[in-house]
């Protein structure tokens, strides 16, 4: 029967979470963004939540309770507290959803015993390509099949903590199909820029554009063996979190351009009291309960094994206009302070924007 | 636990119920929008035995008092909104002609004693088509039902109540007193001076002396449903007519009356909801229908740069329609689950409101001079569209609603 409150498990979770987004990562967030870098401690505080090890079944060191739903509801409760935080705890997802939802029993058995370990694997994952044509489904970076190897040609963009990645999963256009590939970082062929991409938002987050030239992999390294990969899958999984995330940062933007507006006094009393104001915060509450029954409705498809690449689609065009709208109603509650850099809310506008363009930048 | 789960139960039921809007609705549809005020017999004739049937067992298991005790969700606020969602995708005028105990009844059930129940509503377990009403709006009372100025007024000669006043847009309000052994509900004040806290309803019945439908609407849209303007013309009904206590409490406990009738709106405002996603996808299948025999499908793997405009106008008329039905669902189940949905039922009504409107508007731009035409029925679901973004409160009360829950305001603070 139809119910929309979280199970007891996912309570827990999300206070847990919540703590932490609320505790530490919101005490440095603006900061962050400033200088480009989320502290350490703050990586590995995030780690310890221990989502990923959850997830990964219990034949490869994990608790093996997976959940998509579970999921979302942890992305948004990690995103409310930063977004470019959110994204470097859960780049390590990157490489184990994938491996869990499509490798072969070998993949699983060498890359999933490194996701529960005490500290985040340096891995990470390579799907937008910089174009203004940028289709997943259709990539321009291609994997051409040779001898028992693999051969990659192409340019990859917003591919998070590369510099320090030892193993890259690159997704290619193999035969018009994408296509997924187990690159480690020092292989031929494959070189990641000195400089860090430099983006609107999420400048905490560092990412980099990596190169393919004629860089050749063992045939064994192509996700899920022969079969390969049902990619759509993969997408609709990724867009569920980054739906989620969206949702979470949202909700924090509503939070604080509510709480502004109820203390902020202008005319003689707080400027929640006038309908122009209080309307955009309703509306504002309304978009992301909205967003948010969306994602979970996805997430809830793909739990129950069915396609949701119809749910996800039309998931993702709605949640990606409402998280922007809502993040430009916080700057203009906030008025002139929106503007200025050291209130948070010009940072969730800049960040907003960027969810038409995050493909691939989280999964669960 | 979070599930998007329909019971079985109630798919299997909306198979029937889709089977009424296909075949009866759609095709007496056209021909009431163009025949306004005239009875919609085929449909009635249709539903009354099952209503009626329905009813009836409903009635005699609460006589009995064998009112189960409930365990879990109460599904069957669940399965009203989806089949008015049905019903109202087969003809959304002719569903609101339906012929049953509607919002006055509800308001019978919700505070009246069992004399009360036994009294007013046993007509709908048997014999000919009946209908309830509500009658709340006045010229001079629309968002503002505070103001209303019908009055109450006790004969304590003859222990009447002697009901004076106007009252307009009364959905049913003719077929309830006119056209069936019906009653509709009054709201009228017992006290000018106490503001909300006079507000009382008072059961009106058919046939009651000094009671007149002064008029019929014509409206833009619903045309199958009556809408009627009401006078009472020193009007007597008994004195137990009145639902519920008729005691003005003064500013301490104040104006029970005035929040029994918003509390109403807590349950029909995710039914009109319903009501406007049933329209929207209506216009939203024919459509996409309409639209595929010229070739035009969308194409959901495509990123949005490869689709065309009128491609992206569909997704974006399905991704909003998704959000405001989720938002209706969500207001009937915390229902269902015996929670306050106050704040769930006047965003899913603000937001299920505004986007058929939009929906159905657009729906006749991309269907081009046929989406205009009156061959189709598109262009009677944009105007039937309309009212859902009026009635139960216009978008603008029910955002004020929203406002003021997540401000944590009163009324006096948020106007």
């Amino acid at each position: 029967m139809m119910d929309f409150e979280l199970d007891q498990e996912q309570k827990m979770l999300t206070e847990a979470i919540g703590r932490f987004a609320r505790e530490r990562v919101r005490k440095v967030f603006r900061d962050a963004d400033e200088e480009g870098k989320i502290p350490a401690d703050l990586v590995q505080a995030g780690w310890e939540i221990g989502l990923l090890p959850t997830t990964i079944p219990e034949q490869y060191g994990g608790f093996g309770e997976y959940s998509v739903v579970t999921g979302a509801v942890a992305v948004e409760a990690f995103a409310w507290g930063d977004l470019a935080t959110t994204f470097q705890i859960l780049t390590p997802n990157l490489v184990a959803v994938p491996v869990m939802l499509a490798g072969t029993n070998e993949q699983k058995a060498q890359y999933l015993p490194l996701f529960c370990g005490e500290t985040p694997p340096r891995v990470t994952a390579a799907l937008t390509e910089p174009t203004i044509k940028y289709d997943p489904r259709c990539l321009q970076t291609t994997a051409v099949p040779e001898n028992g190897h693999y051969v990659l040609n192409g340019v990859k963009a917003y591919v998070p903590l590369a510099a320090e990645a030892e193993l890259v999963l690159v997704y290619a256009n193999e035969n018009g199909r994408t296509q997924a590939f187990l690159i480690p970082r020092h292989t031929e062929g494959l070189t990641i820029d000195d400089d860090r991409e430099k983006l609107m938002g999420i400048r905490a987050l560092p990412t980099y554009r990596l190169h393919l030239d004629n860089c050749r992999i063992p045939a064994e390294n192509r996700l899920g063996g022969q079969h390969g990969i049902d990619f759509n899958r993969i997408l609709n999984h990724s867009r569920v979190a980054l739906g989620a995330a969206a949702v979470g940062m949202a909700q924090a933007a509503f939070e604080y351009a509510r709480d502004y507006a109820k203390q902020r006094v202008q005319f003689g009393e707080p400027i929640a009291h006038r309908q122009s104001i209080a309307f955009m915060l309703a509306e504002m509450a309304m978009d992301v309960d909205a967003a948010r029954l969306m994602v979970w409705e996805t997430a809830w498809l793909l739990d129950k094994g069915e396609d949701a690449t119809r749910a996800a689609t039309v998931m993702k065009t709605y949640v990606d206009d409402r998280v922007l709208d809502v993040a430009d109603r916080a700057v203009q509650t906030l008025g002139g302070y929106g503007y200025i850099r050291e209130y948070p809310a010009e940072l969730w506008l800049r960040n907003a924007r960027g969810f038409a363009m995050f493909d691939g930048l989280a999964i669960v | 636990m979070i599930s998007f789960e329909i019971p079985e139960f109630i798919t299997n039921e909306l198979q029937m119920v889709k089977m009424v809007a296909e075949q009866v609705m759609r095709q007496y549809a056209r021909y009431y929008d163009e025949h306004e005020h005239e009875r919609p017999v085929e449909y009635i004739q249709i539903m009354w035995p099952v209503i009626r049937e329905q009813y009836r067992q409903r009635f005699e298991k609460q006589k009995n008092g064998d009112r189960p005790k409930r365990e879990g969700p109460d599904y069957r606020v669940l399965r009203l909104i989806m089949i008015i969602e049905m019903l109202s995708w087969g003809d959304a005028g002719l569903y609101l002609s339906t012929p049953d105990p509607a919002l006055g009844g509800a308001a019978v059930e919700a505070v009246g004693t069992p004399e009360q129940k036994e009294r007013f509503l046993r007509r709908f377990t048997e014999g000919e088509p009946k209908w309830g009403a509500m009658a709340m709006t006045e010229p001079g009372a629309g968002s503002d039902t505070s103001a209303i100025r019908t009055t109450a007024v006790l004969d304590p000669e003859t222990n009447e109540w002697i009901l004076n006043g106007e009252k307009i847009f009364c959905t049913n309000g003719s077929l309830a007193l006119e056209e069936s052994d019906g009653f509709v509900v009054v709201w009228a004040t017992v006290d000018p001076s106490a503001g909300r806290a006079g507000m009382k309803p008072f059961v009106v019945e058919a046939g009651t002396p000094g009671v007149t439908i002064a008029k019929k609407e014509h409206k833009m849209g619903i045309r199958a449903s009556d809408t009627a303007a009401i006078v009472f013309n020193n009007a007597r009904i008994p004195y137990d007519n009145i639902l519920g206590s008729p005691e003005v409490q003064q500013r301490d406990g104040s104006t029970k009356g005035f929040k029994g009738a918003m509390r109403t709106f807590d349950a029909s405002r995710p039914a009109v909801a319903a009501s406007a996603m049933g329209i929207a996808r209506a216009a939203l299948e024919f459509t996409r229908d309409k639209l595929a025999e010229e070739g035009i499908v969308v194409d959901y793997t495509k990123p949005k740069h490869a689709l065309t405009a009128v491609e992206r106008d569909l997704l974006e008329m399905e991704a909003r329609h998704r959000a405001a039905w989720l938002l209706t669902l969500r207001a009937a189940a915390v229902m269902a689950y015996g929670r306050s949905n106050r704040l769930e039922a006047s965003m899913c009504k603000a937001r299920a409101g505004e986007t058929v409107t939009w929906i159905t508007q657009k729906a006749v731009e991309l269907l081009g001079p046929l989406g205009y035409s009156r061959e189709w029925l598109v262009e009677k679901w944009m105007r039937d569209a309309k009212i859902n973004d009026i009635y139960e409160g216009t978008k603008q009360i029910n955002t004020l609603i929203v406002a003021r829950s997540i401000l944590g305001y009163t009324r006096h603070e948020l106007k």
